[in-house]
Order: structure tokens, then C-alpha cells, then sequence
């Protein structure tokens, strides 16, 4: 099932970094590139083993977009959630679209 | 029963540990229990820079045993005991605290001892050998009650033994029994010269003095009485006059002994008893003991070897040695006496400068048998690369001690080195050895020594290391990648110039006009740290927003819970009665933890972030600013009490640590940057061991720099003495300044410190004689940083826009239900994952 769900207003995203909003019981961190697109992965760091995620810094490595994490610096790949350093480990990616000013999430659906 | 046989090693000195370490770093590691005994009450220390002890060394950093070695590689240590009884027929040995062990082999590594002439009188009180640290004690409290000493033996150790007495301010006098100083390294010319020397520094030279008796003085505790008539008094008497292997327990137990004494050993270092080895200063080889550390290693090594059944033989050992004695320059190679038939001699000799060399070279002019060298000695890393690889000499030696009077440079360039040729004499590391840790991807100097370990030991072959690393490099064609990251092709002193001769004000800017992609973390902080550190401006604006760590975008430390911590800032270490108060009722009202830190101040754990505005809402009301614990800029200024309250204070360095830490605030820099002042030199406030330290002295103020705690601490190096504050501030000013331009990201200063080409000199060029014109620069862009300081958290709860962001979720004003926390000794503490599930499932 593809269900849409309204999070937030575009104004309340933060360029160039993160921000986190929960959905249906999800920690969901929404990162805002400077190439204006967006994406959306789950806020658990699998490694610190808290709700993060959101706070680390973005950018790329080798082209693909990444957040790094605040607390040891592991790299998680933004569209597929998988960590760049350990690819056995990886957080949940979700659909997430801007539907005029307003951002949506979709848990079950899958970043472009 | 373990099939394990059990390896016994008497004496745990330099060469004793060194034979350990070998011996765990090999495949034969557990094929043995091993068991030390120890007399001494620490186990190994660094012996050869003993000295170091009194100017300022403690015995915790002269060890040689890396913290957990023993535990880790499951070796027992006796300490303070000593083996007494060696029972070959049963294989045991026994100690003197009544332990009893069976062994299968025996290693002897008992070193030696001091020589105490048998003169009487020789063990009067105060009266010591110069060999141990506990020796070390007995001197600094025998110093105590004493105003002169003198030292029995103008040796290399003796030497170095007066400089230790005049560490500790004694008038000092060295007492040589032979006719010159250093008899066995130096000639007539080179001893006379280095006499010269060490008298201009303060000591007396008395030669050719053989002392019949020691009795009370007069005006001193003792008289020594020398044969022709003549006496010294003195208060201190320090026995260096050579050593004698301790062969004592050997010569119990049955083993042959050198009529010079010492264990005699065959080349596999193994005694008259098959299943005994002994390596080191007690044993004695071809009728030869040697007391210096680099041929002890190479026996430890030999041992190690044979017990894994390898052939390895023991084939003597090179004594040339160089070494600065209080500041002189002092080197000996091979035979300097000439005493081959036949050889040749060429000298030089300053008299203006100060420099004496002189090559000792074979009858055909073609080979070198020995040379000394005395008040410069740069040139011995290329003459013993010559002595020890019998390379031909050029037609004319005489040119490798002659002064280079053109630029045409004379000697040996790395690439004429054999890869046979030994590099680091007391690691015994090669040519071979380092160019192909080269190949393996080490460019760095310390990369190579930790790789290699050469350079490690007395650190003489350092300056030879580096040119074979810097040829071999440029031979491969390398090119070191020191780019920051994928996005800039830079290194930060590049992007730093970049920033400042562009005038670039964003990250953006930068990244299109410079680099690639979208950037990292690693270019992101470092840009943003440097834009702040230039431009200062407000760290949480739009533009530097997404460049900032997530300490620096909240304003607070991180923890593993991922609440925050939270650090007003107290100067100097100052707090009032109602700011104490006003603290404690802040941390009560939202739950958080206080612990004092190591830099004086209070911080308070456990906070959501958004719940940080509220607190620090309350905290500014409460006249607090922030302390910049979260970014990387200066912390603290850490003060002792000082003068205004303490006996001892020279002056006021509560006083001087407030105004500086209000100076030098908010200032952003490669990493952090930690201040101390101590109002008198007993240095309550630990300032040496700071990036920027201050002692109150009679003359003013002096300032020790690039000294850092930490995993790898450093003392910080005396910069300039006797300062007024004027002065003080502008060399302070200048000093950041420059390492903030020029560091690399995340370097401290006592790192930067050590990569300085010109090191501790070199800064003073440019920071006092401002060699290179750029102090007036340098100031300016200080007095810039100082006149745009802001409270962060001032300007950030001022914003509403700002404030917005401080909160766990965009859409929901619940906060994270996973930070959960336990009670311990009354405060606070972060649940583990345990608890927090167990807590999580009672709430729902
Ligand atoms: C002040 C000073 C400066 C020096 N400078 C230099 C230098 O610049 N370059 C250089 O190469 N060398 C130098 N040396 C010499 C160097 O320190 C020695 O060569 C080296 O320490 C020898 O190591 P070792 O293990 O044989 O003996 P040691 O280091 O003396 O160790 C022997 C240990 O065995 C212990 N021991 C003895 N008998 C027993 C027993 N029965 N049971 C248990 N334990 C026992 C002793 O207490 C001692 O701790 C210097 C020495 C001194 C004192
Ligand atoms: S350093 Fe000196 S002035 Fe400061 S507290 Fe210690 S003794 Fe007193
Ligand atoms: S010493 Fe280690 S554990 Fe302690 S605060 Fe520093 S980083 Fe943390």
C-alpha cells in the first residue's frame, strides 16, 4: 500500500541540513540538499543506537548523496539508506515528494 | 598440564624489555611462560636519558613498558625482587623473597653497576652512584642540604652527570683520574677542545686527579685528597667512573666468567650452560662488554632467534656514539687514536667557532677507521655511514670535515647507500628496510618511525632517515596527496589563503570557485571553522548553517544518548555564590547531571535539544554566556588562586587568566585550544601542559606554548621569559594567529609544533623577530576576531527563526520517548540499552 502522508511546510525544512518529523510512530529524518532535491530515511543510528540521524552533516561521497552521523561519523547512502563503511548495515529508506509547499512522506515507498 | 616450558629472565632493564618485546612479537611467543624478576621497584625505564629526570622528566614518561604489556601478553613480573640463587643442576631459581622457580631456559640481563673507586671514605653519607632513578632521589635529596658536588669520572656518563648536578644548582666540579676527558672516544685535541667547552658552561675540569682518600671537609660535609697533594671540598660525591657487570649470581652459580668480568658468551649469546643465555651489560664477548644499548639489543635479538631455532649470530658491535653534552656537540666513530699501523690522520681545528674534528683514515687514504668530532657534529650520520659500510672515501677526505666553502655540497647523498647500509643503529634498521616500508605506503617521517622504529632510539640517525625518505620519494615520482577531501584538491592552509586573499565569505563560493560535487563533512567543517576563524561571523547564519558539526549547529556537546551538555562559560575559573546557585537551580528544574570539569568550570548533561534555548534563556538572565565547550575555539583559561590569596603568588594570575580568556573567547581554530596561568613556578594551575601556558615569575610573565594533556601529552616549549602583559598579548595574538592560518584541520597546536619545519626557532623568527613581516598582519586580524565577538547563544535565542529549529520533531511537540534516564549516586545517568528496554516496556 503507497500512502502519502503530510509532514511539514516546505518553509520549515532547513537548506543544507536535516530535520526530523515523526510519522506514524517513525522517527523520519528529512535531509534538504543545496541542489534543492530531498530525502527521507529513518532517524535511528544503528551504531550510537539513538535517534540521530537528522543532526548529522550532508553532502556527498563519490556523487551519491550521504549523511554522516553525529555521534561516530559512519556514512549512510541518503537514497538507500545502506552505510557506506558496512554494507551489511543499513537504515530504512522512505518516498518523500514536495507537493506545493507542502512535504510529504511515504513509508512504503522508495526514494528516487 | 600446558606443553608450555617456562622461560625465566633475571633483570628487566633496557635490554631485558627489549628482549620481551622481541620475543612477543615473534611466532614463538607462546611457546613459553615467561617470568621476570626485577630488583628495582618499577620495571624497565629509558636509562639513557636518565639525565632528563632532573630537568623535568618524570619516571612515568622515561618507561620503556607500554601501559598493559605485561597483563596482555601474560608475562609475570617480580617487582623488587631479585634472583639469589641459580640452581643449574635442578634448573630452579630461587629470589630473595623466597619465590622458587623451575625454568627450562635462563636469560641473564643484570646490566651492570656503577664502579665506586675502592678509595676510603668512598661510602661516606651522600656519597652515590649515578645509575638508577632511585639513585636519581637520593641525589635531588641529597642536593637539598648541599651547596657543591663533584662527579668521579670525566666520561661520557660523568659528563652527564654534571649537568645533572647543575640541574640542581650545585656549584659542580668533574674529577677525571686520566689524563683528558672522554678518554676512550676522544684525542688529545677533541678532549682538550670539549674541556674547554664544558668549563666556559660553569664546570670545573680538574685532570690527571687520583683521589687517595674522602674525610671531612671544613667548610664542605666531605674533602676528597688527591695524590699529588692538592683536595677539593664538596658536599656531594657522584661515582660515574665506569661500570662493572653484575656477574655476581653467575659466578654463584658456576658459569665462566671473563677475567675483565662479565658472563662470557659464545656468538649465539648462550653461556657455558646450554639452556642459559646472557644479554646485555653483564655479558662478555670475545673478552668485550659493551655498555651502550644498541649491541644489548642486537644480543636480545639473537637470543630471540635462536630460541625459535633460527641461526643467528652475535658479531660484535659498532661503538661509535654521538651525543650532546650540555649543549655541546659530541661525536666518536670507530678507532679515533689511530692505533692501526700505518693510518693516517687529518684535523681541523676552529678556535674561533669552537670545532675540532679529526678523521682517522686507512693507509691507502681510501678507507675510514675512526673520526671525532666536537662542538659540531652534523656531519657524523655520513662519516659512519662510511665507517660502517667501508665505502670508498672521496680522493680528498680531508674535504668531508672541511667547512663547505662553495655551494658545491661534499659527502654522501642516500642514493650512494648500499641497502645493506645501517640506517638506525639502535633498532639495527637498513637502507633496505626503510625504502621498502617507503614503497609500502609510509610518506610521512612518522609514519616511518613508527613503521621501522628507526629514528626511536637516540634519535642520531633522524636527520639521515629524513633525506632517504625525501630521495626515495622523489625517486618514485610521488606526490604526497595532502588534499583536505574528494571535493578540494587542497590542504587547509591552502583554503585558509584562498578564503583570505578572495575574500570569500560562504562554503558555496568556495566549492564553485575551487572544488567539486556537494562536499562532506570533512570540507564542510574545515571551510566552515576557517570562515569563522577569519571572518568571525555568527556560526548559525543561513549561509554556514549546514557547514557546522552537529556540537557547533546546536550550540552543545553531543553525548552517546544524543541529549546535549551544556557549559556556560566562568573565566579564569571565577564563579560567584548566586552564579553557583543559579546553576544549581537550572540543573535541578530540567533534571540535568553537573560534573566540574578538568578546565574549571560547570557542565551540565542530560538536556533535549529542545529543551537547550529554555536553559540557556535562563542561564543568560542569569548573566552567564556561552562557553564554546561544543566548537572547535578556545575552552578555558584555567587559573591558580595566586597572588591575591596564596602564600607563594608572584603575581595575580587570576587576574591576567580572566582578561585573557575574555580576549581570546569565541576565537575559532583548527581544533581546540586550551589556556593555564600559575601565579609562581610551582605551576598549581598545570600550565605547561597547555597550548598556551603563562607562569608569574619575579621579572614578569613567562610563556610556554604548544604543550598539550590528552592521549599524547607534551610539555609546552618556554617561548619567551620575563614579559610585561603588553608584550605577553601581542606574542599570544601572534602566535594563534599564525597556527590558525597555517595548521592543518584538527591538528593541535603540539602537533603542529612538531611538523614545523625549524620547529620551537623557527616560531620565535617569525612571532618575535617577525621574519617574515606579517606580525602587523597578524595582530590586526586578532584585534578584528576580538572586536566582533558574540554571545552565540545570546544572538541564537534572540531569533525566533533560530530557536525553531531546537526541537526533536518538525510536526510534534512530543520529544524523543527513547531518551530515558536512571538514577546513580543522586544525579542522572543515560539508561543502557537494557534498561532502557525494560523501562520502555513498563511505560506502555
Ligand atoms: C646515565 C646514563 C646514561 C647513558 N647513556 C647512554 C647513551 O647515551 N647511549 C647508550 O647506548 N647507552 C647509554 N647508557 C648505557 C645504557 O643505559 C645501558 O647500556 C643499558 O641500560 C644496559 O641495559 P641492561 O639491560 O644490560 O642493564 P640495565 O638497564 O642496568 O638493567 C639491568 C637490570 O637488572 C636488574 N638486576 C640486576 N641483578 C638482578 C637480579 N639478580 N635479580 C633481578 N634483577 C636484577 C637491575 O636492577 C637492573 O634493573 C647510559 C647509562 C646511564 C646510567
Ligand atoms: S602556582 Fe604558585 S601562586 Fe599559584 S596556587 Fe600554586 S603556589 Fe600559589
Ligand atoms: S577521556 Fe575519553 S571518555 Fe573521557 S571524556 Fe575524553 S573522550 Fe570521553
Amino acid at each position: 500500500m503507497s500512502k502519502w502522508i503530510d509532514v511539514c511546510s516546505v518553509d520549515d525544512l532547513q537548506k543544507n541540513s536535516g530535520i526530523c518529523a515523526l510519522v506514524e510512530g517513525e522517527q523520519v529524518a528529512i535531509f534538504y540538499m543545496a541542489d534543492n532535491s530531498i530525502y527521507a530515511i529513518n532517524n535511528y543510528d544503528p551504531f550510537g543506537k539513538v535517534h540521530v540521524l537528522s543532526r548529522g552533516m550532508i553532502g556527498d561521497i563519490k556523487g551519491e548523496p550521504m549523511v554522516s552521523s553525529p555521534l561516530y561519523k559512519q556514512h549512510f547512502n541518503l537514497k538507500t539508506g545502506v552505510c557506506f563503511e558496512d554494507e551489511t548495515v543499513s537504515v530504512a529508506s522512505y518516498g518523500i515528494r514536495i507537493e506545493g509547499d507542502r512535504v510529504e512522506v511515504n513509508l512504503n515507498g522508495v526514494a528516487k | 598440564m600446558s606443553n608450555k616450558q617456562t622461560l625465566v629472565v633475571i633483570g628487566n632493564g633496557m635490554v631485558g624489555q627489549n628482549f620481551l618485546v622481541s620475543l612477543m612479537a615473534s611466532d614463538i611467543k607462546d611457546n613459553y611462560d615467561v617470568i621476570t624478576f626485577c630488583e628495582e621497584s618499577i620495571p624497565a625505564y629509558d636509562r639513557v636519558h636518565l639525565s632528563e629526570y632532573f630537568a623535568g622528566k618524570s619516571a612515568a614518561e622515561l618507561s620503556l613498558v607500554e601501559e598493559g604489556f605485561f597483563e596482555k601478553n601474560g608475562i609475570t613480573i617480580h617487582l623488587g625482587d631479585k634472583a639469589t640463587v641459580i640452581d643449574r643442576a635442578n634448573k630452579t631459581v630461587t629470589s630473595e623473597k623466597g619465590k622458587v622457580i623451575a625454568y627450562d631456559k635462563l636469560v641473564l640481563a643484570t646490566g651492570s653497576n656503577a664502579f665506586v673507586p675502592p678509595i676510603p671514605g668512598n661510602d661516606r653519607e651522600n656519597c652515590i652512584a649515578y645509575r638508577t632513578i632511585d639513585d636519581l632521589d637520593d641525589m635531588k635529596e641529597a642536593a637539598k642540604t648541599s651547596k657543591v658536588g663533584a662527579v668521579v669520572g670525566g666520561g661520557l656518563l660523568g659528563l652527564e652527570a654534571a649537568k645533572a648536578l647543575q640541574d640542581l644548582d650545585l656549584v659542580t666540579h668533574v674529577v677525571q683520574f686520566g689524563p683528558r676527558l672522554m678518554s676512550a672516544q676522544l684525542d688529545d685535541g677533541g678532549a682538550g677542545l670539549l674541556k674547554q667547552k664544558i668549563e666556559e658552561l660553569g664546570v670545573s675540569v680538574l685532570i690527571d686527579k687520583n683521589t687517595i682518600k674522602i674525610v671531612d671537609g671544613d667548610v664542605c660535609k666531605h674533602k676528597m685528597v688527591f695524590s699529588d697533594g692538592t683536595e677539593l671540598e664538596t658536599d656531594l660525591i657522584l661515582y660515574s667512573a665506569g661500570i662493572r657487570p653484575r656477574d655476581d649470581l653467575a659466578t654463584l652459580s658456576g658459569l665462566k666468567i671473563a677475567n675483565r668480568g662479565g658472563v662470557i658468551i659464545d656468538d649465539h649469546c648462550l653461556t657455558s650452560d646450554e639452556n642459559i643465555y646472557a644479554i646485555g651489560e653483564c655479558a662478555s664477548w670475545n673478552d668485550q662488554t659493551f655498555g651502550l644499548v644498541a649491541p644489548g639489543y642486537a644480543m636480545a635479538r639473537t637470543v630471540v632467534n635462536q630460541l625459535a631455532g633460527g641461526d643467528a649470530f652475535f658479531t660484535g658491535a659498532d661503538m661509535s656514539t654521538k651525543l650532546k653534552l650540555n649543549g655541546v656537540d659530541v661525536a666518536s666513530i670507530g678507532d679515533p687514536h689511530a692505533s692501526a699501523p700505518g693510518s693516517l690522520v687529518y684535523t681541523y681545528q676552529n678556535g674561533v667557532e669552537g670545532i675540532y674534528k679529526r678523521l682517522v683514515v686507512s693507509k691507502n687514504n681510501k678507507v675510514l677507521l675512526g673520526a671525532v668530532l666536537v662542538g659540531d657534529a652534523s656531519g657524523y650520520p655520513i662519516l659512519s655511514q662510511y665507517f660502517l659500510n667501508a665505502i670508498d672515501l672521496p680522493s680528498n677526505p680531508d674535504s668531508l670535515i672541511l667547512p663547505a666553502r662553495s655551494d658545491a655540497s661534499v659527502g654522501l647523498g642516500p642514493d650512494a647507500l648500499p641497502a645493506s647500509a645501517q640506517i638506525c643503529s639502535c633498532f639495527d634498521v637498513t637502507k633496505g628496510a626503510i625504502c621498502s616500508s617507503i614503497e609500502g605506503g609510509c610518506t610521512t617521517l612518522g609514519g616511518l618511525k613508527a613503521d621501522t622504529k628507526a629514528g626511536t632510539g637516540c634519535g642520531g640517525c633522524v636527520p639521515l632517515l629524513k633525506s632517504v625518505l625525501d630521495c626515495e620519494l622523489e625517486k618514485a615520482g610521488f606526490e604526497v596527496n595532502t588534499d583536505i577531501c574528494e571535493h578540494f584538491a587542497f590542504t587547509r592552509q591552502d583554503l585558509y589563503n584562498l578564503v583570505m586573499v578572495e575574500e570569500i565569505k560562504t562554503f558555496h563560493e568556495l566549492l564553485t570557485k575551487h572544488g567539486s560535487g556537494s562536499g562532506c563533512e570533512i570540507c564542510k567543517q574545515t571551510v566552515g571553522n576557517i570562515l569563522a576563524s577569519y571572518w568571525n561571523e555568527y556560526v548559525l547564519k543561513e549561509d554556514h548553517l549546514g557547514l557546522q558539526d552537529t556540537n557547533d549547529t546546536f550550540l552543545a556537546n553531543m553525548q552517546k544518548d544524543g541529549t546535549y551538555s551544556v557549559v556556560p562559560r566562568m573565566t579564569g575559573g571565577e564563579v560567584t555564590p548566586e552564579g553557583l546557585i543559579a546553576i544549581g537551580q537550572i540543573a535541578k528544574k530540567y533534571g540535568l547531571y553537573t560534573k566540574v570539569t578538568g578546565g574549571q568550570r560547570v557542565d551540565m548533561f542530560g538536556a533535549r535539544v529542545d529543551q537547550l534555548p529554555l536553559i540557556w534563556q535562563e542561564l543568560i538572565d542569569a548573566g552567564f554566556e556561552s562557553g564554546h565547550a561544543y566548537g572547535k575555539s578556545l575552552r578555558t583559561v584555567k587559573s591558580c588562586v595566586g597572588s591575591t590569596w596564596c602564600r607563594f603568588g608572584v603575581d595575580d594570575s587570576v587576574a591576567l587568566a580572566v582578561e585573557l580568556e575574555n580576549r581570546y573567547k569565541g576565537l575559532r581554530s583548527p581544533h581546540k585550544i586550551k589556556f593555564a596561568v600559575s601565579g609562581c613556578t610551582r605551576e598549581c594551575a598545570e600550565a605547561q601542559s597547555k597550548d598556551i601556558g603563562i607562569i608569574a615569575v619575579e621579572g614578569g610573565w613567562n610563556l610556554y606554548v604548544c604543550g598539550n594533556g590528552g592521549m599524547k601529552p607534551r610539555h609546552g616549549d618556554l617561548f619567551a621569559t620575563n614579559l610585561d602583559k603588553e608584550t605577553l598579548i601581542k606574542y599570544i595574538d601572534r602566535v594563534l594567529t599564525f597556527y590558525v592560518q597555517t595548521a592543518d584541520r584538527m591538528q593541535r597546536t603540539s602537533v603542529w609544533m612538531e611538523n614545523m619545519e625549524g620547529g620551537l626557532d623557527y616560531l620565535k623568527s617569525v612571532v618575535i623577530d617577525d621574519k617574515l613581516a606579517i606580525c602587523e598582519k597578524l595582530e590586526e586580524q586578532m584585534q578584528r576576531v576580538v572586536d566582533t565577538y558574540q554571545c552565540e547563544w545570546k544572538t541564537t535565542i534572540a531569533d525566533e527563526s533560530k530557536v525553531k529549529r531546537f526541537r526533536h520533531f518538525v510536526n510534534s511537540d512530543k520529544h524523543d520517548e527513547n531518551i530515558i534516564f536512571v538514577e546513580e549516586r543522586g544525579q542522572v545517568r543515560p539508561a543502557n540499552i537494557e534498561e532502557r528496554e525494560l523501562l520502555k516496556a513498563e511505560i506502555a
